[in-house]
């Protein structure tokens, strides 16, 4: 314990000494994430898939050297705001990357409009940017959000079940998933289930579940929320009779190291999976694994990407960031190995790209997630046909 | 809607309520013998769910690690009180506040640096990890029903301790009337630390029993905090029998509410509308009910002092 405080407090001071150098000819990254609280976890694991790949490449992204300061959105709007303004004010920061939530892309974006700053954001892309409101400074290297839940739809509908129960918070990221959810799903809706956001019990819904007797539940219940569900359901003894299908991040490695035994058997939709069988992928795994002594998620996977994306830009440009013309045309171009396989970039700048579909399965004591089939090939967003750029 | 699920909802509303007692009676304790607004209360809850699961993992067994891990978070919680928060009695309120909020982010952090980012694995005992068939057709988590037990089990507990026993008559007359209890010669610092670690205890046994239905995670005391407030402000400042009271209403209140209230809005609203309605009335119908119950009796109902 002492050993990792210590530790702790020598990486903090090693982060000080980088950032008081200050030297011309490098590429400036401000990873804006989720740090602290509940939800740290997803920022943290981003940061270090973009550390690794930065580490990978000898300090430097597209033959730069590469800074990368990490500043914590708290999970909140406005502390987001500050530490943009910050990044791009004070530390003149060449792009901004990393966000994982909707909330934080939709409130630091304007500014970055406003200041000609990229952002790439490592895992949201909401759909306020994606239709008429699409933005020539924004990528999204996750996915447009709709995207998992239109696969898990896609994928309820082809296996022809006809009842399904869905189980969301009451927000708007809630409200969206049910919607992509529908797009692809035509059978029927037993219930649609509204929770407040973060509630700790579950007792009364499982209870109308029981009742409900649906063929299958479909769950977007991020962090906290999905655990404390999940637990319940199967000690309720429901998760059996009535199998349990969602969002890919729903049932990713912090979830299984909390929960254990009571997801095997549930089915997820993602756009990454650990045993994708793809040189950039098992290149990435064994890296990981090996740098940080614990198994891979998909928010390291992700943030690998995005560090890839950007140091294939810059090395387009041959490090002439100022360009922003050309610099964004060489995001546009994407030419970099993804650990997800191919990987394209729509109009939008949404990703065109495959979903598969996973279940947790129990292999010797390992409980991992295994892709058994593939949902979507190169699926494209429903919004990018309102988007006016080319 | 069948019997089977109204029978099912009113023992989820017992089970949610006596879980929120098991926090609500410390928090009550301290509020209200102490004078003193313990922000931090949810992070011993967190601490104590981290010991649990720790232990846990390492003894393998459910019975050992528990008592062990009360009696660690007790032990945690009076060291607390005698290095920090004793210093604070004097002080007001909102000094108070700002305090324990700073314990509570320094617990947050600490509890980071210790245990890591991701959420700990706490699990049912392999025996009540499944549901029990109470009669034919109902079956229910039989751990829910353990968290039923031992919730009753430490009301009556507390109930024989207060009302029955000599430390019990000191909380009572300190929480009556802290001065007169001074001066009439009760050792007022050691009482406060005794009551400190009872509540303490009364936290990691929450900790202990919720961690294997709630997430074993960093802010996890936050959220349930507030209703842990909630049920005091109702029950009455420093009363345990308003504790009891306020969290068996806020339980049943508020899963009665997420449970039939979307139900009934469908009944004689368009969908889209009570999609959205429901969820938000059965999320603020707690509030209502705190709203009320300030409004005729402000001192809540049963308060402590007269």
């Amino acid at each position: 314990m002492f050993k990792r405080i210590a530790l702790t407090l020598a990486l903090a001071s090693a982060a000080t000494l980088v950032t008081s150098a200050n030297a011309a000819d490098k590429m400036k990254v401000g990873f804006l994430s989720t740090m602290s609280g509940p939800s740290g976890y997803f920022g943290s694991e981003a940061r270090d898939g973009f550390n690794l790949l930065v580490k990978m490449r000898g300090g430097k992204l597209g033959g730069l050297p590469a800074e990368v300061l990490v500043a914590d959105d708290q999970f909140n709007p406005d502390a987001a705001k500050q530490a943009a303004e910050r990044l791009v004010r004070r530390e003149r920061v060449d792009i901004i990357a990393g966000t994982i939530n909707a909330n934080i892309v939709l409130a630091v974006h304007p500014y970055l409009v406003a200041n000609e700053t990229f952002m790439v954001s490592t895992i949201a892309g909401p759909s306020d940017l994606a239709g008429d409101k699409c933005s020539p400074w924004f990528f999204s290297v996750g996915y447009q959000n709709d995207n998992p839940h239109e696969a898990m739809g896609k994928h309820l509908q082809d296996k022809g079940v006809k009842n399904v129960l869905t189980l969301v918070p009451n927000f708007p990221s809630g409200r969206d998933a049910v919607a992509g959810l529908k797009r692809f799903y035509k059978g029927n809706v037993a219930s649609e289930i509204y929770i407040k956001i973060n509630q700790p019990d579950y007792a009364a819904e499982i209870g109308q579940i029981r009742a409900a007797k649906p063929e299958a539940v479909f769950i977007f219940l991020p962090g906290a929320m999905g655990i404390n569900f999940i637990k319940q359901y199967q000690q309720a003894g429901l998760l059996k009779d009535i199998p349990l299908y969602g969002f890919g991040f729903n049932f990713e490695e912090d979830i299984i190291k909390a929960v254990g035994d009571s997801v095997v058997g549930a089915y997820n939709s993602l756009q990454w999976s650990r045993d994708l069988d793809n040189p950039a992928n098992k290149a990435f795994v064994q890296a990981f694994e090996k740098e940080y002594g614990r198994p891979v998620s998909a928010y390291a996977a992700l943030g690998y990407d995005t560090a890839a994306l950007i140091d294939a830009a810059v090395q387009q440009v041959n490090g002439k960031v100022e360009d922003k013309n050309a610099f964004r045309q060489a995001m546009r171009a994407a030419k970099f190995a993804s650990v997800r396989g191919d990987f394209k970039f729509n109009n939008n700048h949404m990703p065109i790209q495959t979903f598969f579909l996973r279940q947790v399965v129990k292999e010797g004591d390992q409980i991992r997630n295994k892709v058994i089939g593939t949902i979507f090939k190169d699926h494209r967003d429903s919004f990018a046909s309102a988007c006016n750029m080319k | 809607m069948s019997a089977i699920l109204i029978f099912e909802q009113t023992l989820n509303g017992l089970q949610f309520g006596l879980m929120l007692f098991l926090l609500a009676a410390g928090l009550t304790l301290v509020f209200g013998i102490m004078d003193m607004i313990n922000l931090a209360h949810g992070s011993i809850y967190m601490v104590g769910a981290y010991i649990a699961a720790t232990l846990i993992q390492l003894t393998g067994s459910f019975l050992v690690a528990v008592p062990l891990a009360i009696i660690a978070t007790a032990a945690i919680g009076m060291l607390l009180e005698v290095s920090l928060l004793r210093q604070l009695y004097a002080r007001d309120h909102m000094t108070q506040v700002l305090a324990t909020f700073a314990i509570l982010l320094i617990a947050n952090e600490l509890v980071r640096m210790i245990w890591g980012t991701q959420p700990m694995m706490l699990n049912t005992p392999k025996a009540l990890s499944g549901p029990v068939e109470l009669f034919p057709g109902m079956s229910y988590s039989s751990y829910r029903l353990l968290i039923i037990a031992v919730g009753l089990a430490v009301a009556v507990l507390l109930y024989f301790l207060v009302a029955k026993t000599r430390t019990g008559m000191l909380v009572r007359a300190g929480a009556s009337n802290r001065e007169m209890a001074t001066a009439m010669g009760v050792n007022i610092k050691l009482l406060f630390t005794v009551v400190f670690g009872v509540g303490a205890a009364l936290c990691a046994v929450a900790g202990a029993m919720l961690g294997p239905i709630l997430a074993v995670q960093v802010g996890m005391g936050e959220s349930i905090l507030i209703l842990a407030f909630v049920v005091i402000v109702i029950g009455g400042i420093g009363s345990i029998r308003g504790a009891l009271v306020g969290s068996l209403l806020v339980g049943m209140v508020d899963t009665i509410g997420r449970a039939f209230l979307p139900m009934l809005f469908r009944e004689f609203l368009p969908p889209q509308v009570a999609s959205n309605l429901g969820p938000a009335v059965a999320s603020i119908l707690i509030y209502v009910l705190m709203a009320a119950v300030l409004f005729w009796k402000p001192q809540g109902l049963f308060p402590a002092r007269g």
